[in-house]
């Protein structure tokens, strides 16, 4: 399965069981999302950060007694997306935390504050969970989105807590709906669910749940079963 | 796992644990009730003074706060996933329900970023633009109202509450004017609004702009030379702005402490680079400043309304596409809102055509072309972020919302620890919480 198919739904009716006339119950569908870019990906704003980016990575890292993750900018990002006018960077897993203390510090990037953290799951894929980052740089009123990528089997990323003190919740929601682990977080529990509760309810293997209604003598099953368009 | 506080059993009915306590008896005869200063206050969720469902454990040593910790999900409703399971117009009468003093702007942030993965950004009517406009900006003074009622309240004025209610109540009486209801309206939907605002409304808006001012001037008259309400908001909870941006804190608190960052002027939707408006900003970053600053919002926002009212021109409010448009002619009825009984009847009587693109609009819904994109709007109480998921079908694939309560939650701690018990609810309420929005 290539690493951009976001979708293997089957059949337009959500039909299951039942004696498919309509010929549709076999139809598979795959939507792509927008493929992976080169350098330079030939918006000049997108450009000026992924160079930015590249330099600082790559060099005047030395004196650090930080151990790098990673040996270069093309080993830490592993595909570039520009799609409606938003940029992606999609990290390997290991580096997010000193991808992002770069892009907070460069003097030419500067994403002071971290908007948000969520998770998106695409179970057609290997590495099936992502944690979505989005950066905004209030000096040069820009925004970039982080992607990365990690498998059920082992969904671990350094945490980025210490470089924006903010992700400390929106990672436990991340940890919460997704399975997602930081590490390195300071308090990796659940935060809206109850701390008892078992699964990864933003999972697209989690049912959504719901009992039958009955409305004026007929049954209405519950949203995830019913009858629809796909 | 096995918790020696709370052991667990399974029974027919699931699973039961069992607080015991076990062990209470060592834990206070390891401590000296008489001379120890040490307590813990459970702080909610029931409580009148935390915006609904808001749980705070704090520590006090004496009426001082050493440690104050947050818990919330109270109020979880798992909005974002039945998002999943609905098409893409259903989803705004979703998402209008988190944070519930400000459903337009939920509304809008969706609808932006469904616009958006759409491609018909640049398709949407002016008319419906300028509604937008106007409907968020009478609900960021709705909303402003209820922070200052309620707060007001919380600090011991409580006729502040009479009267912010009353004029919440003018402006949401508005609302049920233009959408059928005066929460949650569903008003806003991907591609337009579900239907243009009738000239009675006009009408009441002008009221509105025309006593507000005064009636803001006497908030302030109330307010702003009172020596308990001076105490208890100057100097209380500062956060400064790196405090803020760390911590991610945005709108009137960040404003509140110098930084003139509003998505409105730095990041324009909407078109609101061609209103004319200033970006109220304080100095002192403590409650007092927050109640400066948001006073000054509404005056505005009123300027914003205005502007806005005077360019409503005539025109459609909902973008032309026949695939994307809701086909119902919607109209306020008096039950709320509905299809018009004159598109019941052409469906119905004449148009068999309408009648099958109706349903299939209606029953399947428009696809929304793979991608994902991440709006942020200025909502009132911060940066409120929709990041939506397609995966080219009729439903959204992904949808979260970068909640501006969620986030800025974070920072009751680094407000109330060191401070008094007391400071507690002024901090708390300066952040203007609303648990609907926080869990969602």
């Amino acid at each position: 399965m290539t690493d951009n198919t976001v979708n293997g739904g089957r059949g337009m009716f959500g039909v299951g069981g039942s004696g498919d006339t309509s010929g549709f119950g076999g139809l598979v569908r795959r939507a792509r999302v927008p493929a992976s870019i080169g350098r330079p990906v030939g918006v000049e704003e997108f450009d000026e950060v992924i160079d930015g980016l590249a330099e600082a990575l790559d060099g005047g890292e030395a004196g650090r007694d930080v151990e790098k993750a990673f040996a270069s900018f093309d080993e830490a990002i592993e595909r570039i997306v520009v799609d409606r006018g938003e940029l992606t960077l999609h990290v390997r897993p290991a580096a997010i935390a000193q991808v992002c203390q770069t892009l907070r510090d460069d003097d030419g990037l500067r994403y002071e504050l971290c908007s948000s953290v969520s998770g998106v799951d695409y179970p057609a894929q290997d590495r099936r969970l992502h944690a979505v980052y989005h950066l905004t740089s209030m000096t040069y009123r820009r925004r970039i989105r982080l992607e990365c990528a990690v498998s059920v089997e082992d969904p671990h990323l350094p945490s980025v807590t210490t470089v924006y003190p903010t992700a400390d919740w929106q990672e436990r929601e991340t940890y919460d709906m997704f399975g997602i682990i930081f590490d390195g977080h300071p308090n990796l529990t659940r935060i809206l669910m109850p701390d008892d509760w078992e699964g990864y309810p933003q999972r697209k293997d989690y049912p959504l749940g719901g009992v039958p209604v009955e409305y004026k003598g007929a049954e209405i099953p519950p949203p995830d079963q019913r009858r629809a368009y796909r | 796992m096995s918790d020696s506080y709370a052991p667990e059993r399974e029974t027919t009915q699931g699973k039961v644990f069992t607080v015991t306590g076990g062990d209470w008896n060592d834990v206070i005869s390891g401590r000296d009730p008489i001379h120890d200063e040490r307590i813990v206050v459970n702080m909610g969720p029931q409580h009148p003074s935390t915006h609904g469902v808001l749980r705070l454990v704090l520590e006090l040593e004496g009426e001082t706060v050493t440690d104050a910790r947050t818990v919330i999900g109270y109020l979880h409703t798992g909005i974002e996933k039945n998002l999943e399971f609905r098409n893409w117009t259903q989803g705004t009468t979703f998402v209008t329900r988190m944070d519930y003093l400000a459903p337009i702007f939920n509304e809008t942030a969706y609808c932006l970023a469904v616009e958006k993965l759409l491609g018909i950004t640049e398709d949407i009517p002016e008319r419906a633009k300028t509604i937008r406009v106007m409907m968020m900006e009478l609900n960021r003074i709705a909303s402003h109202l209820v922070w200052l009622a309620t707060t007001g309240m919380e600090l011991g004025a409580l006729s502040m509450m009479i009267y912010g209610f009353r004029e919440r109540e003018f402006i949401l009486d508005i609302f049920e004017l233009i959408s059928g209801l005066r929460m949650n309206m569903a008003y806003v939907r991907p591609g337009g609004v579900a239907q243009d605002v009738p000239a009675e409304a006009v009408k009441k808006i002008r009221e509105l702009l025309a006593f507000m001012p005064k009636r803001i001037k006497e908030y302030e008259a109330l307010l702003s030379g009172q020596p308990i309400w001076l105490q208890r908001t100057k100097g209380i909870a500062i956060l400064d702005v790196t405090g803020c941006v760390a911590l991610g804190i945005t709108g009137p608190v960040l404003r509140s402490a110098g930084l003139a960052w509003d998505l409105r002027k730095t990041q324009p939707y909407c078109d609101y680079e061609t209103y004319e408006f200033d970006v109220a900003t304080h100095n002192d970053a403590d409650v007092w400043g927050r109640y400066q600053v948001r006073i000054e919002e509404m005056r505005q926002s009123l300027k914003i309304v205005e502007q806005a009212l005077d360019r409503l021109k005539p025109g459609p409010v909902i973008v032309a596409d026949k695939k994307i448009a809701w086909p119902a002619q919607l109209a306020v009825g008096q039950d709320g809102m509905g299809n018009s009984l004159t598109h019941v009847a052409k469906i119905m009587g004449q148009s068999m055509e309408s009648l099958i693109h109706h349903f299939k609009l209606v029953t399947e819904g428009f696809r929304v072309p793979a991608g994902q994109v991440y709006v942020p709007i200025e909502g009132p109480r911060g940066e409120l972020g929709a990041h939506v998921v397609s995966d080219g079908g009729t439903r959204p694939y992904r949808v979260h919302f970068r909640e501006p309560s969620f986030v800025n939650l974070q920072a009751i701690p680094a407000m109330a620890e060191g401070g008094l018990l007391a400071d507690v609810i002024a901090g708390g309420a300066s952040l203007d919480p609303v648990m609907g929005g926080c869990d969602r």
